[in-house]
């Protein structure tokens, strides 16, 4: 019966998005698996509290949606025109109406709370220690540093083979890529230079539109070092599949050697502030 | 009856020029079956390139040109978006059957603007008409307006300059304008053209379900009207509503689609509650449990549905305050639908059920339906939001509110009123693997979209990181047993159409008491010349 399917599948959705998604893939990449059921592997505090609100709901979910099914089974053994020739003319029940009206009214309420605790938890930027810019463009993200010494570089997926060489995995590996120091409190600025794009890091919890002509704000604070990825969000045109995130999270001592290097290899930005606006504008076509 | 001067015309005059509700019905029941067969295979594009990673199925039809077989996917997944919105579920349950059975159930002999109601129907085909014709001319560089249904500006402003947006937006404004006049034929119609005796509250509920969804369309139809006209004034005319260099801001965009968007589903779904009802009482052989509950929560989904619009932009960068108030205003949507399955579970509580074709169609709904509802719930909270928004959870949600919920309760439609339509009976085995190939293909479908959602597949891609091949590989073997179920939707319809076996006037019997049975199947040319009387 496909209704035994689906519920094999719900249980087995349960369980592996409690038990945690995928582990690390070869050389300290995180992202997801074949074949996973829940969440990428969780990097930051966020994240483990968005997984853990989302399992608090899969209970409401499973649960809901299998008292519906079990109901719906007794009815149909019940009530068939077999069982049950014939029909009862009740057609109201207050104390019932009343009961599925006030029910879900308080499982909702018991929902909202831990809802609005981990929504203020995401967006109130706690005191940072360094802060990015990431900039979407058709079809690749500029990123800047700019209380680093303010250069900036471009991030292009690599194409397939060259994707090979650098043993990264097929549409996320890009040619440079942000590097930030582990447990610490990083703040992104985020925007876009011609049409909507979105930062996303699945496995910091963050997600952010790239809007032209707004400067939008996140934050996270990576616990673990590697490498991790995510992908333009918003539909950009036709590579919009084609512009992944990749942020390597590296010690201390490893992320000072990168932006000393980095002051060198990447160009520094002009303060020039015509420059800067311009920056801002949709590129004229 | 032609005495009266109502003889039936004949030839393509009767079509083309109709007045006759039911015809119009007919035709708009034809127009959305064909449709939806164009937006299907839309679906079907798309799900081929994502059954494996890589590009290589959209390139068959772009000569290996893999830039051009990106481009065809966004105009591929603008297309099904619209088409089945504005082109199959809102002709089909409001146009479909609206126009077909809300004068037969308040015993009105026709709508009260007959001309009116060609006009609305006949503006479609030119709708339809002009978004086809997008797909031919210059959208970036290769043909087709790719920018997803919603269509945000600057991706549909400066982002694709060339012709096809503009088509695209001619097209959405005669479709909303074919709505917006339905809308207002519907209102008069049910407010003044009910049968003596008929109060308000002896309406039934498929004509309330009907009666609130032109409410939504004639309310938030005119605000995309004005979104998409902006749009086209930023593409031609050098204004810059959209234009953050200009002083505009693309998020207005956003929140004025949105204030149309999120009525909108409701419009695609409220008439399916509606149906589903009466389905529910006539094979549970039981009257309505809590007819006013339901007539109720369904005015109270509308009321609230223009108050949440924002949760679809929670990523925009919304202060946290307003994703607050939005988190708490969606969740209050769950308790009026939760009211409504919860009183088609207590109709069929002691009812004595058969379960024919229409009662399949409707119990999947109900269950189907649950479940979309149930991930509603979760993507309403703003904090989980930010991992699911823009992945395929999403898109797993509103398939199972919309391709379970919308598709189904139109199919438990057809079935149910087939019979009354054309007095034929439709079959009965065919009916049957039509819905069984239908449940279970649209389950293998949408089901692994929540796992790919989770794991963090971005929407509107045509290629996707390899991790995501497997559940992508079922949910493409899924569209396949749906495609076969829809082969049999179309063989059982032209069995039917082709079938000797006529049904009587109440194909179903003592369960189903709405007006529209106490007449001939099919019912006469003109109906109703002396009002029934409703005690």
């Amino acid at each position: 019966m496909s209704l035994n399917k689906i519920l094999c599948a719900v249980t087995a959705f349960l369980f592996t998005s409690l038990l945690g998604g995928a582990a690390a893939l070869a050389n300290g990449i995180f992202y997801a698996e074949p074949e996973q059921l829940g969440f990428m592997e969780p990097a930051t505090q966020v994240m483990r509290d968005i997984i853990s609100f989302h399992n608090g709901l899969l209970y409401m979910c499973v649960g809901v949606t299998l008292f519906v099914m079990i109901l719906m089974g007794y009815i149909f053994i019940k009530f068939n025109a077999k069982a049950n020739p014939t029909p009862t003319t009740t057609t109201h029940h207050t104390g019932l109406e009343i009961a599925w009206t006030t029910l879900p009214i308080i499982i909702l309420l018991v929902i909202a709370i831990p809802s609005f605790k981990l929504l203020y938890l995401e967006d109130v930027i706690p005191e940072s220690d360094l802060t990015v810019k990431a900039i979407g463009n058709q079809w690749y993200w500029t990123y800047e540093y700019p209380d680093n010494g303010d250069f900036s570089f471009d991030a292009i997926m690599l194409n397939e083979e060259e994707g090979k060489d650098a043993k990264l995995p097929r549409l996320l590996g890009t040619d440079n890529h942000i590097v930030v120091p582990v447990n610490k409190t990083v703040r992104m600025i985020i925007t876009a230079t011609d049409v909507i794009h979105a930062w996303a890091m699945p496995a910091f919890g963050v997600k952010i539109d790239a809007i032209p002509g707004k400067l939008n704000e996140t934050w996270f604070k990576a616990e673990r070092e590697g490498i991790y990825y995510g992908q333009c969000s918003e539909l950009c045109g036709k590579d919009h599949g084609f512009m992944p995130i990749m942020v390597e999270v590296v010690s201390q001592e490893k992320y000072e050697a990168w932006i000393k290097m980095a002051r060198e290899e990447y160009a520094q930005i002009k303060t020039d502030n015509l420059t800067q606006v311009a920056s801002m504008l949709p590129a004229q076509k | 009856m032609s005495s009266y001067g109502h003889g039936i015309p004949t030839g393509w005059r009767r079509w083309v020029f109709s007045t006759n509700h039911k015809d119009i019905g007919t035709m708009y029941l034809i127009f959305a079956i064909f449709a939806g067969i164009v937006g299907g295979a839309f679906s079907g594009l798309m799900r081929g390139e994502l059954m494996e990673p890589g590009i290589h199925f959209l390139t068959m039809f772009t000569n290996g040109d893999v830039s051009a077989a990106k481009h065809f996917y966004n105009v591929l997944l603008t297309g099904h978006g619209l088409i089945m919105v504005f082109f199959m579920v809102m002709p089909a349950l409001i146009g479909g059957f609206g126009n077909w059975f809300v004068p037969l159930m308040i015993g009105a002999p026709d709508m009260a603007f007959p001309r009116m109601n060609n006009i609305s129907f006949w503006l479609l085909p030119a709708a339809i008409g002009l978004l086809i014709l997008s797909t031919m001319f210059e959208g970036a560089t290769y043909p087709g307006a790719g920018i997803g249904w919603t269509a945000y500006a600057p991706l549909a402003t400066s982002g694709q300059p060339g012709p096809a947006v503009d088509l695209a937006i001619f097209s959405l404004h005669l479709a909303g304008a074919s709505s917006i006049m339905g809308a207002i034929n519907f209102i008069c119609t049910i407010f003044n053209m009910r049968a003596p005796g008929m109060t308000l509250h002896k309406m039934p509920l498929f004509v309330w379900s009907v009666l609130v969804t032109v409410f939504l369309l004639l309310l938030s139809l005119p605000v995309l009207a004005g979104a998409i006209t902006m749009l086209l004034t930023d593409r031609n005319f050098g204004t810059h509503f959209f234009d953050a260099a200009g002083g505009g801001d693309p998020v207005l965009y956003q929140h004025l689609f949105w204030f149309f968007g999120h009525p909108e589903v409701y419009i695609l779904i409220l008439p399916g509650f509606g149906l589903v009802s009466h389905i529910i009482s006539t094979f549970s052989r039981k009257p309505i449990f809590g007819y006013l509950g339901m007539a109720y929560a369904m005015v109270a989904i509308g009321v609230v549905g223009f108050v949440v619009w924002a949760h679809h932009m929670f990523s925009v960068g919304m202060d946290v305050d307003t994703k607050a108030y939005f988190t708490a205003a969606t969740m209050v949507i769950a308790v009026p639908t939760g009211i409504k399955i919860f009183s088609w579970l207590a109709t069929m509580w002691g009812g004595s059920i058969t379960f024919e074709t229409p009662m399949l169609f409707a119990l999947g709904m109900i269950f189907l339906f649950t479940i979309g509802g149930v991930t509603g719930v979760v993507l309403a909270n703003a904090g989980v939001d930010t991992s699911m928004h823009d992945t395929y959870y999403v898109v797993a949600h509103f398939h199972y509110t919309m391709s379970m919920g919308a598709l189904f309760s139109m199919f438990a439609g057809w079935y149910y009123w087939i019979g009354k339509i054309s007095g034929k009976q439709y079959p009965q085995l065919v009916s049957k693997i039509h819905f069984w190939l239908t449940f279970v293909g649209v389950n293998v479908i949408f089901f692994p979209q929540h796992f790919l959602g989770l794991a963090g597949m971005p929407r509107r891609i045509p290629d996707y990181p390899d991790a995501y091949a497997h559940w992508n590989y079922v949910s493409s073997v899924g569209y396949m047993i749906t495609g076969v179920g829809t082969l049999f939707f179309l063989v059982g319809a032209i069995m039917t159409l082709r079938s000797k076996t006529l049904v009587g006037d109440n194909q179903w019997g003592e369960g189903a008491t709405t007006l529209e049975w106490t007449l001939s199947s099919p019912p006469p040319f003109h109906q109703f010349n002396e009002l029934p009387r409703i005690k």
